[in-house]
């Protein structure tokens, strides 16, 4: 048996008073696509920046592939950065506003892992990025730079340059919040293709059908704490905490979270 | 016309020094400048503190009190400079003071979605800073940074005051050997400006040029 890539134990993360994060766990298997769901502000995106310690949890551990760290701790930041730098080289990470490098073009910003930090020769490097610039449909754009591409085109080459450092792990947070509904279809295509062919994700979305169809594992947040863990099948038809009823009524069917739903009349005592 | 013809060798000499003084300043300002800027963003709280300070006494006193201290305050600690190298060493600094904000508004200027993206591929951080962060902020801070240039070249007149025969003094002396002062400081005072056009001319096909380097 293999360890699990990704482990996370007691993890604890406040931002001055507001504790975000209240004692999290959670592993996700090798090969296994979790999604994270919850309501605003439950602490879904400071979870998922704990896996690759974007955030640094105030307490707890966190092991990512063979990196451990034990949070809380002030000890050696030398050796601290050095095994954190290697610890986000075996996770990719695509963000909710793409974070593309502006003044690079499609092919640069993909290639730019691995020429300054894998040290791929220039060749290998642009073969690397053409083939995964391929892979997510977008090679004739490779000489362009992100502000001629549309939503969708960024967020599929912001995936491409997370999978160009050949990641053991790729975290998503919300890649389609930023994008018009659409678009939401080619970037949902491209994280399914991944899925597929056994990608090991995490993924922060208020899409359900798309949760649905992808996702392994369902993890319900709340408060920052997790409140249910099941199977996609299992969450959606037969949730077991009233909590989690509640937030998929909120949740419409084309997947948009509806943030202060608007009692309509006759319908307040629901 | 004669007194143009007379002076011309003479004008052409302030001329020089006017434009060694803008640009050397200029450069040594953007050198020291860049290193206050990284002083005052550093993880370091005594080199914050130092470049906080530094800014603080260079933008805050003014800098025809810096060229006197230099020049006439300083021999009295042993330091004798000549005239040029003092006013060039009080421009710099007092570039230095005002590009380093410049400077630190452009990092600070850039988002810092691109400091996480680089770290999210294991960037390490100076990497991140030459590869991803500064060539950005070179782009946000170009204008207020071309604007500090020309302010610069205009700020090289303060010389005059410790007998550097820039163009100003040059006006001075046109001006007091046939009293056409009048004619003298217009003149000097067109040059001027004609140099800050084209500094301004400069500086916008340097700003289109680092835009078309985005699309
Ligand atoms: N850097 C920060 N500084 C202060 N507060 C923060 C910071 N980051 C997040 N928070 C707060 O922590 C709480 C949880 O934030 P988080 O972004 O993890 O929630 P979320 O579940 O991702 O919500 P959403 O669905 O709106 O994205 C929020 O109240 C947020 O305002
Ligand atoms: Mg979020």
């Amino acid at each position: 048996m293999t360890k699990p890539p990704i482990e996370l134990t007691g993890i604890r993360k406040a931002f001055g008073a507001l504790e975000v994060l209240r004692g999290v766990d959670l592993s996700v298997e090798r090969g296994e696509v979790v999604v994270l769901m919850g309501p605003s502000g439950s602490g879904k995106t400071t979870l998922v920046r704990c896996m690759n310690l974007l955030e640094e949890p105030d307490s707890g551990h966190v092991r990512i592939c063979d990196c451990a760290f034990s949070c809380g701790t002030r000890s050696d930041r030398r050796g601290r950065a050095r095994l954190m730098q290697r610890a986000r080289q075996q996770t990719g990470m695509v963000f909710q506003q793409f974070n593309l490098f502006p003044h690079m073009t499609a092919l640069g910003n993909v290639i730019e892992g691995p020429r300054q930090v894998r040290n791929l020769p220039m060749a290998e490097a642009v073969a690397l990025g053409e083939r995964l610039l391929d892979r997510v449909g977008l090679v004739d754009k490779r000489d362009v730079h992100p502000s001629r591409l549309s939503g969708g085109q960024k967020q599929r080459v912001a995936i491409a340059r997370a999978l160009a450092m050949e990641p053991e792990v790729v975290l998503f947070d919300e890649p389609t919040s930023a994008l018009d509904p659409e678009l939401h279809a080619e970037v949902l295509e491209v994280i399914q293709e991944l899925a597929g062919d056994g990608m090991t994700m995490v993924i922060v979305t208020h899409e359900t059908h798309f949760a649905r169809e992808v996702a392994d594992r369902i993890v319900f947040m709340d408060g920052g704490v997790v409140v249910e863990e099941a199977t996609a099948e299992a969450f959606f038809t037969r949730p077991s905490k009233e909590r989690v009823r509640t937030f998929l009524r909120l949740v419409d069917h084309s997947g948009a979270l509806v943030d202060a739903p608007a009692p309509r009349v006759g319908e307040e005592a629901v | 016309m004669d007194m143009l013809a007379d002076s011309f060798p003479m004008l052409l000499r302030g001329l020089g020094i006017t434009l060694l003084l803008g640009v050397v300043s200029f450069v040594l300002g953007s050198g020291l400048g860049a290193l206050v800027a990284l002083a005052r963003i550093s993880a370091f709280r005594v080199l914050r503190g130092a470049a906080i300070m530094f800014v603080s006494v260079f933008r805050g006193t003014p800098l025809l009190i810096q060229i006197m201290i230099i020049y006439f305050g300083l021999p009295q600690l042993g330091v004798q400079l000549e005239p040029v190298p003092s006013a060039i060493l009080a421009l710099s600094l007092f570039a230095a003071a005002y590009l380093s904000e410049n400077f630190r508004g452009g990092i600070l200027g850039v988002d810092k979605g691109q400091w996480e993206a680089a770290s999210s591929i294991g960037m390490p951080y100076w990497r991140t800073f030459r590869r991803i962060i500064f060539p950005q902020a070179i782009r946000i801070a170009t204008p207020a940074v071309g604007g500090r240039f020309i302010a610069l070249m205009k700020d090289t007149s303060l010389a005059s005051v410790v007998t550097v025969v820039e163009l100003t003094r040059v006006a001075e002396s046109i001006g007091n050997a046939n009293f056409r002062y009048m004619e003298a400081f217009l003149m000097i005072g067109a040059l001027y400006w004609l140099i800050n056009t084209l500094l301004s001319v400069g500086q916008g096909m340097l700003e289109r040029r680092l835009g078309k380097a985005y699309a």
